[in-house]
């Protein structure tokens, strides 16, 4: 998008075809360990649920803060009735948990394809539960959004409820893990800037306020609407590489210092000694790593930031960078540390991708749940993409962590097979 | 609209996956949006299946609604075809495709393949895994088998084995050893392993073994009257139904039934004297309604167990479900709701539960042991080792499965002599599962630290009763797992004695009148 992007004429391969590729549903299973006090409520279909309980994998909590209202044929009869049936759960639902300040009304496919109005029915249930509860909705249908994109669905929903503020601050989007959040936040204060907004908070009542003066800067690649959302109000974009790595987390707080008028000299000086122990740490992987080839399937839009990581710092080859969705505007900076060498290819057709990957033959394939043993039995060592979103793996202190988790299929593969070195 | 939390199964579709993915040389073209390819990881994860389920989802966006969505499926049903040539084709909706009704057999049919298509009509919003299997299966055999003149010597078909099935793959070998021992030969496995050309050989067996109702009923019943063969109504899980199973197949292939059981040893393991304490074992089975009836008759007739509770989530099997629970003197609970379930456990207050995964975690939380003994499944329901449920082998590994959870005999007796030992307590579990072994919370199990009175509680009459403290410290010497039964069964008595306070006594003339 910004003329000055010096990849904007990388060639990407478009594709249609088969998607395998969850839901934005998915973002729910670490957006409600994220937001503490919140509760997700689809209104589905069993596939819903089934897909929500087979993502989180297992389950730890009895009651979870998410959970589907399943559509049955009586709702897809009358549209007014359906509207009745969801004030019926929900007032069911908070009446039991009073722990929760913020609900989700979370539209899925069959809900969108009834056009049933959940928008309608959030404005209606917020009047009724104010203050005490408020209720969004988003869209996390699989016709809309695509796995990491329901957290920005999510977010875009939160962004105009944000109070108003002129006061000039760093907001940092995209839902990070508490230990990590922390780190940024020490990382942050030690450059200068003791104060940092977050969204999405971990309460409701924490919520940052947001304005003209606000400058954001994206932890995760996914945040499109969300980002626009943010614009609208005023707030501006500080374009970066992602914070992954070495090199990224440098790059990203030095972009951000920036903008606050905060020397690059500075951001040197204090990140000194987690650079180091950064490099240290990935160091012991990229004895595994370099040299390796490696292809990615299309999953979170964490592809491309992580390819620049895997191949700038731990000397990987990355053979085909696929991405649901190539926006430019947000990967412009970490495109154009990656360079021309990869082959881009947005959207999928999964067999045409898996044509393409059983000739380039990489040594490492990142890609789904769906495929990993199908791989794995061809000869092809995988690792699982969603674990990329499901662990730490941002800034200093979990650099050796993420250059890790690609590694341990390659050592795992070279222990179990005679003869081959990692 | 019901609040779901978790489920006990899936859409129905995913019950046609199990079969499809179960069979050689058949595709399924699914009319599905992107997220619902998550169902390949329940195979290629839970089941560690090393090819991708023969599934190829349409994947129609929200842009495509406006446009043409038929089209789309026809594109994508040619291209998988083209693809994959596979000697059938399956064709259905997921349950958006449902609502969006495009039709995808009749589409698939102006295709003109060169190969059966296969419809399903699967109602998405009504019915679920089960039912979408068997039906799926139902579809499949009526459009493939044909009559045809039975084997010389006597054979069988096993039917109902799927994809993702709990313990499908080892319950086939121990079927067919069971009547290889007669005689009887295999003629045909299916879905589990079958091309379409298998099915179409299935007339020429002489009869069915109905392995799993759930998901082959609807099959037999049709083979039964349009091929004219009959089908077994008992499955082979446990002892004495492995015994009832032999006489019926013998009767149906016309052999003399045979059982060789050298190799059992559940008979044994249950009569010798460890054993003895499993005596009167109160467990509480939940599961799908075949394994749910099979677990009872087995915890009464072949472990000495005591059934406190039985249920099973497929509505589809609440009749003899019911009449199972009936005849243990107990009201069956038919439910696909996991909370409701764990209600009736905690209210039941077993010792032990046979159940499924999600019964399971209901088991870490209260405190019980588990062992699963029907789908749903997770990955450790798909061992490396050998270990089918039904048949001899079956019964053995059965044996060891229940009675892994529990304390062992000679330990339970330990436990119950040092009970009030300050380094025991009685929240420890069996000791060859390490990780339980946690310090005993002093403050709450201390006897008299408690204070004189305690809160009064409610109890059924909407009167109060008082426990005074003696009564309060002896109530915790109950091992840990009756005690809130005994509570409530003190209190009860009390009420309906007009008694306003608990005394020791009072406990003990009550455990007195409720001793079974
Ligand atoms: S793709 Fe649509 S129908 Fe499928 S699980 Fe996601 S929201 Fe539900
Ligand atoms: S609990 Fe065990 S089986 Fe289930 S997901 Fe975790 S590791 Fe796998």
């Amino acid at each position: 998008m910004t003329a000055g992007c010096p990849s904007a004429g990388a060639p990407v391969l478009r594709e249609r075809g088969q998607h395998e590729v969850f839901c934005g549903l998915t973002s729910i299973i670490w957006l409600h360990r994220k937001m503490q006090d919140a509760f997700f409520l689809v209104v589905g279909s069993r596939t819903c649920a089934h897909l929500l309980q087979s993502a989180a994998g297992v389950m730890i909590f009895a009651e979870p803060r998410f959970g589907t209202a399943i559509l049955e044929e009586s709702d897809l009869a009358g549209m007014a009735d359906a509207q009745a049936e969801i004030d019926r759960e929900v007032a069911r639902l908070l009446s039991r948990r009073s722990d929760i300040r913020q609900l989700f009304l979370v539209g899925s496919c069959p809900s969108e394809v009834i056009k049933l109005d959940l928008a309608k029915a959030a404005e209606r249930l917020d009047a009724q539960f104010a203050p005490q509860v408020r209720v969004l909705n988003f869209s996390g249908s699989g016709i809309e959004t695509t796995f990491t994109e329901g957290e920005d669905a999510c977010l875009a929903a939160l962004a105009p409820r944000l109070p108003a503020s002129d006061k000039r601050q760093l907001l940092v989007l995209g839902a990070l893990p508490d230990v990590v959040e922390d780190q940024m936040r020490g990382l942050l204060a030690e450059i200068g800037i003791p104060e940092v907004a977050v969204l999405p908070a971990r309460r409701a009542g924490d919520d940052p306020a947001i304005g003209p003066h606000t400058r954001f800067a994206l932890a995760q690649p996914f945040l499109g609407d969300t980002m626009a959302a943010l614009e609208r109000r005023g707030a501006r974009h500080i374009a970066a590489p992602f914070p992954f790595g070495e090199e990224g987390t440098t790059a990203w707080l030095t972009a951000v210092a920036a903008a606050f008028g905060i020397p690059a000299e500075r951001v040197e000086a204090v990140t000194a000694a987690p650079r180091a122990r950064a490099r240290k740490a990935i160091s012991a992987a990229r004895e595994t790593l370099d040299g390796k080839s490696i292809f990615f399937f299309p999953d979170s839009q964490l592809e491309v930031p992580l390819a620049r990581f895997l191949a700038r710092e731990c000397g990987m080859r990355p053979v085909e960078v696929g991405t649901p969705y190539l926006h430019r505007g947000i990967l412009g900076p970490d495109l154009a540390l990656l360079g021309d060498g990869p082959r881009l290819s947005e959207g999928q057709d999964v067999e045409r991708q898996l044509d393409r990957l059983r000739a380039d033959r990489p040594d490492l394939t990142v890609c789904g749940l769906g495929l990993a043993n199908p791989l794995e039995a061809e000869g092809l060592a995988t690792k699982w993409a969603i674990e990329l979103v499901f662990t730490p793996v941002h800034f200093y202190e979990q650099a050796g962590d993420l250059a890790g988790l690609f590694a341990r299929p390659l050592r795992r593969r070279a222990l179990l097979t005679p003869g081959v070195a990692a | 609209m019901k609040l779901a939390v978790w489920t006990y199964e899936g859409p129905p579709h995913v019950g046609a996956m199990r079969v499809a993915t179960a069979m050689r040389d058949v595709h399924y073209v699914l009319h599905a949006p992107q997220g619902d390819t998550y169902a390949d990881l329940l195979f290629t994860m839970i089941e560690r299946r090393d090819h991708r389920p023969p599934v190829t989802y349409t994947t129609f966006q929200a842009r495509d609604l406006g446009a043409d969505t038929a089209a789309l499926f026809k594109t994508a049903c040619k291209a998988a075809y083209d693809r994959f040539r596979p000697e059938a084709l399956i064709v259905g909706a997921s349950c958006t495709a449902e609502l969006i009704q495009d039709d995808p057999g009749g589409l698939a049919e102006a295709l003109d393949l060169p190969v059966p298509v296969i419809p399903l009509e699967l109602p998405s919003y009504q019915r679920k895994e089960n039912f979408g299997a068997d039906e799926t299966f139902f579809r499949i055999v009526k459009r493939l088998a044909q009559p045809m003149e039975r084997s010389a010597r006597p054979t069988a078909n096993l039917v109902g084995p799927t994809a993702l099935g709990f313990r499908h793959r080892d319950d086939i070998a121990e079927v067919t050893a069971l009547l290889d021992e007669m005689g009887i030969a295999v003629n045909v496995v299916a879905p589990y392993g079958a091309s379409p050309d298998d099915i179409a050989r299935l007339g020429a067996a002489h009869f069915n073994v109905l392995m799993y109702p759930e998901t082959a009923e609807a099959a037999c019943r049709w083979m039964e009257k349009a091929l004219g063969q009959p089908y077994t109504r008992t499955v082979p899980i446990g002892v004495g139904a492995t015994r009832d199973f032999v006489a019926e197949a013998a009767r149906l292939a016309g052999v003399a039934p045979k059982l060789d059981t050298a190799r059992l040893r559940l008979p044994w393991y249950s009569a010798s004297v460890d054993s003895t304490y499993l005596t009167g074992k109160r467990v509480f089975i939940f599961g799908d309604g075949t394994h749910a009836i099979a677990a009872a008759r087995i915890a009464t007739e072949e472990m000495g167990f005591e059934v406190v509770g039985l249920g099973c989530y497929n509505r589809e099997m609440a009749r003899p479900v019911r009449a199972a629970a009936k005849a243990l003197g107990l009201e069956a609970l038919i439910t696909d709701d996991y909370l409701d379930v764990e209600r009736a456990i905690e209210e039941a207050a077993p010792e032990l539960i046979l159940g499924t995964q999600m019964e399971r975690h209901i088991g870490k939380r209260l405190g019980i042991g588990c062992a699963v003994i029907s789908a749903p499944v997770h990955v450790q329901d798909f061992p490396a080792r050998y270990a089918p449920q039904m048949g001899i082998e079956g019964a053995n590994v059965i044996f060891d499965t229940w009675v892994h959870p529990l304390v062992m005999g000679l330990e339970e007796h330990l436990l119950a002599m040092f009970r009030d030992d300050f380094e025991f307590h009685d929240a420890a579990g069996p000791s060859h599962h390490g990780h339980k072994a946690a310090a005993a919370p002093a403050a709450a199990e201390a006897p008299v630290a408690a204070p004189a009175v305690t809160e009064p509680a409610a109890n059924d009459n909407g009167g109060k009763v008082i426990w005074l403290a003696e009564a309060e410290a002896e109530l915790r010497k109950v091992p840990f797992f009756v005690r809130a039964k005994a509570r409530r069964n003190t209190e009860a008595y009390a009420a309906a004695r007009g008694q306003a306070r608990i005394d020791v006594e009072t406990l003990y003339e009550a455990k007195a009148h409720y001793a079974r």
